[in-house]
């Protein structure tokens, strides 16, 4: 690897060698190389005898990225509200199982599975409206009252919950053209007999994947391109200066929050399909969304997609690899983030 | 409710005699509790009774934290369950998984001290960031140490955990009868008490409060607000972690339930409920919740009791941000309120003085 551009302007670098951001630049190219060759090529013995198998690894792979997708789902919302205004949600998991308890009465209901994602979303948004108007507003500016009263009305929710749904699992199912598995163009293994064997993976989390990936662009486009996102991140920097020239800030929280309550319960009628709806995914899914908000940064929905993204792959591959201290490796990355930066991958400083 | 001792009255001389010194509250709050045993059932001596005080004690830990120090901690439950799972594998245990046998005092002071250190350490990791973290960075701490507790079989025995713990016998008194324990409890969170409200008189407890009011203040000044904090979780971890003794010995057994989301919320909302501001707060708001734990079966129904706690939890938050003692403030008669006022312009004209000086 040659570097002539950074040479030319900076005659220092050339003692150096390279700058620090082409060597960071090729360890990303390295790595990059590496892994798609783990996922073509045939693996020799060694390779298998650390990593138990390339269908195992594959998979871990692929689970955590769709994992990662549905972690991004539901710590959008969460890092939205927080940037802006300063209010840590800790029902937002209550959020995310009632969205998918919703979902799935309203897919039980209709028939049709796009009509419980709706109303999962509808529904939550109307929530969350409820929730600013009627609650946070009148709070506002005390972080440590609103903070308690999001546990609070947690506390209340997830028994209110458990009475009306009861203590048993729901399955939220996926209509006929979601379900079903593919077979992706991946060689795990060659028989004997010469047949390759391709890894089959369920479509259903591919579709969670993708999913994730347009709202997130559509959410990336909409704080960046649109007059509403200049206005929410015009309120993240400065809110009383949003307020002072013109802006119904009251106008903006109640959208975003609405958008954030909303984005949970998609992620729950989601997340319901994928995996189960039962008591407890709501503490389950508060705790990711901490922890993915933790180490990408407050209020930053790059930050949450890179968050989620290293805490789903590493949920999965502690999960295949060292079952029992699975959670030890998300809680060791969280600890490492708020050492070496404490205000998280792309927070602002604090 | 007795009358609760506030720092003028204390801190006026040194002149008076010891009982105003003392306050009479606490007089006659100590008596009560210590003729307690004459009047109650075994039932209202250890259900209610020790577990108050246990409680009270882990809130106590928590309101150290969180009113002189500011940082609000959703992680002091899983401070005494690591006091109470040292208990389970060096005591004695029914599970058959570890149970090591050794005699109360050692595991005893051992379970506190891995407690304290544990509380260091959350500690040292809650207070990289400020303010509103602190509650999310110990709430996934708290929510981190379960799901880990649950899973692990090597260490915590798993979802099931210990079971059969045993308090010990000394002095020819079992520990877990009635009064033994009622006693033993008292006299825990007596000291306790006593060394948090004379704690945060000592020069340590002015600076945490000091540190809590303005950090970049006192970081100028020359103070390391670092260590002072962490030095405060240290504390809470002492106390909690002697809490967390009692508890697995009340209970007799530890299991992830022990330190779950929800005990460790319900620590919060014990400390909410009886206010942050004296040390007297966390013991009123455990009687509270634990005579609402008992009754509620009457009222709602047993199983709808996280209902009833939560909507109470949020009518103080709505109402009276201080818990029951900021209501108390706000009720009491009127001559202790003109000494409270007299209390704060005294204190305001002082801050004036000092700053123009």
């Amino acid at each position: 690897m040659t570097d002539t551009s950074g040479n030319r302007s900076n005659p220092l670098a050339q003692s150096q060698g390279m700058t620090r951001r082409q060597a960071l630049g090729v360890v990303v190219l390295v790595v990059a190389a590496v892994f798609v060759w783990m996922v073509f090529a045939q693996w020799p013995d060694w390779l298998k005898a650390v990593l138990i198998s390339k269908k195992a690894f594959l998979s871990a792979i692929l689970n955590g990225l769709t994992l990662a997708g549905l972690y991004f789902l539901v710590a959008s919302g969460f890092t939205l509200v927080f940037g802006l205004m300063r209010n840590v949600n800790l029902a937002h998991g209550s959020l995310y199982l009632l969205g998918a308890y919703i979902g799935y009465e309203f897919a039980e209901w209709t028939g049709y599975w796009l009509i419980g994602v709706a109303a999962g979303f509808l529904v939550l948004a109307v929530v969350g409206l409820v929730m600013q108007i009627t609650v946070f507003r009148r709070l506002e500016g005390q972080d440590l009252r609103q903070t308690l009263v999001t546990i609070g009305i947690s506390v209340v929710a997830a028994d209110l919950m458990l009475a009306y749904w009861g203590g048993t699992t729901y399955q939220i199912l996926t209509p006929r053209w979601l379900s079903g598995a593919i077979k992706l163009p991946v060689v795990t293994a060659v028989r004997s007999n010469g047949t390759e064997v391709f890894l089959v993976y369920p479509f259903y989390r591919l579709i969670v994947l993708f999913s994730a990936i347009v709202i997130g662009i559509g959410l990336w486009l909409l704080i960046n391109r649109t007059r509403i996102g200049s206005m929410i991140r015009a309120g993240v920097d400065d809110r009383d200066m949003l307020a002072a020239s013109g802006v119904n800030v009251h106008f903006v929280f109640a959208i975003v929050f609405a958008l954030g309550a909303g984005l949970a319960g998609l992620a729950g009628v989601v997340g319901g399909s994928a995996l189960s709806v039962a008591p407890g995914e709501d503490i389950r899914y508060l705790l990711a969304s901490l922890v993915v908000v933790i180490v990408g940064g407050m209020g930053s929905i790059v930050g949450a997609a890179i968050g989620a993204l290293i805490i789903g792959l590493a949920e999965q591959i502690g999960l295949v690899y060292f079952p029992t201290y699975g959670v030890v490796l998300t809680f060791v990355i969280m600890v490492i983030t708020l050492a070496i930066r404490p205000q998280g991958i792309m927070g602002r400083s604090l | 409710m007795t009358d609760l001792t506030l720092t003028p009255a204390a801190s006026r001389t040194a002149s008076q005699g010891w009982i105003e010194k003392v306050g009479i509250g606490h007089i006659l709050l100590a008596f009560f509790l210590l003729i307690y045993p004459v009047m109650a059932s075994d039932f209202f001596l250890t259900q209610i009774g020790g577990y108050s005080l246990v409680l009270g004690m882990i809130a106590l830990s928590l309101m150290l934290l969180a009113g002189y120090g500011g940082m609000v901690s959703l992680a002091q439950i899983t401070v005494a369950g690591a006091a109470g799972y040292v208990v389970a594998i060096f005591g004695e245990n029914n599970s058959g998984v570890y149970g090591f046998g050794w005699p109360w005092w050692i595991y005893g002071p051992l379970a506190i001290m891995i407690a304290s250190l544990m509380s260091a350490l959350i500690g040292w990791i809650a207070v990289r960031t400020e303010g509103i973290y602190t509650i999310m960075i110990t709430l996934a701490v708290a929510t981190a140490c379960f799901y880990f507790a649950q899973q692990n079989y090597a260490l915590f025995n798993g979802f099931p955990g210990y079971n059969g713990l045993r308090a010990p016998d000394v002095f020819g008194l079992y520990w877990r009868d009635p009064v033994p324990f009622y006693y033993l409890c008292l006299a825990n969170a007596v000291v306790a008490y006593i060394a948090v409200l004379y704690g945060a008189r000592s020069t340590f407890g002015l600076t945490l409060q000091a540190i809590r009011d303005n950090p970049r203040r006192m970081r100028a000044i020359g103070f390391n607000v670092t260590a002072h904090k962490v030095f405060a979780w240290w504390l809470a971890g002492l106390i909690a972690g002697a809490a967390g003794i009692l508890l697995v010995w009340f209970n007799g057994r530890i299991s992830p339930g022990t330190i779950a989301v929800g005990p460790s919320i319900n620590i919060l909302v014990i400390a909410i409920i009886g206010g942050l501001r004296h040390p007297i707060g966390p013991f009123i708001g455990a009687v509270i919740v634990t005579l609402m734990q008992t009754f509620a079966i009457d009222i709602i129904g047993a199983e709808r009791f996280n209902t009833l706690i939560g909507l109470v939890f949020l009518l103080i938050v709505f109402v009276s941000p201080d818990g029951i003692l900021g209501l108390w403030e706000r009720l009491k008669p009127q001559a202790g309120r003109d000494d409270w006022r007299s209390f704060k312009k005294a204190a305001n004209k002082a801050e004036k003085k000092g700053r123009n000086a």
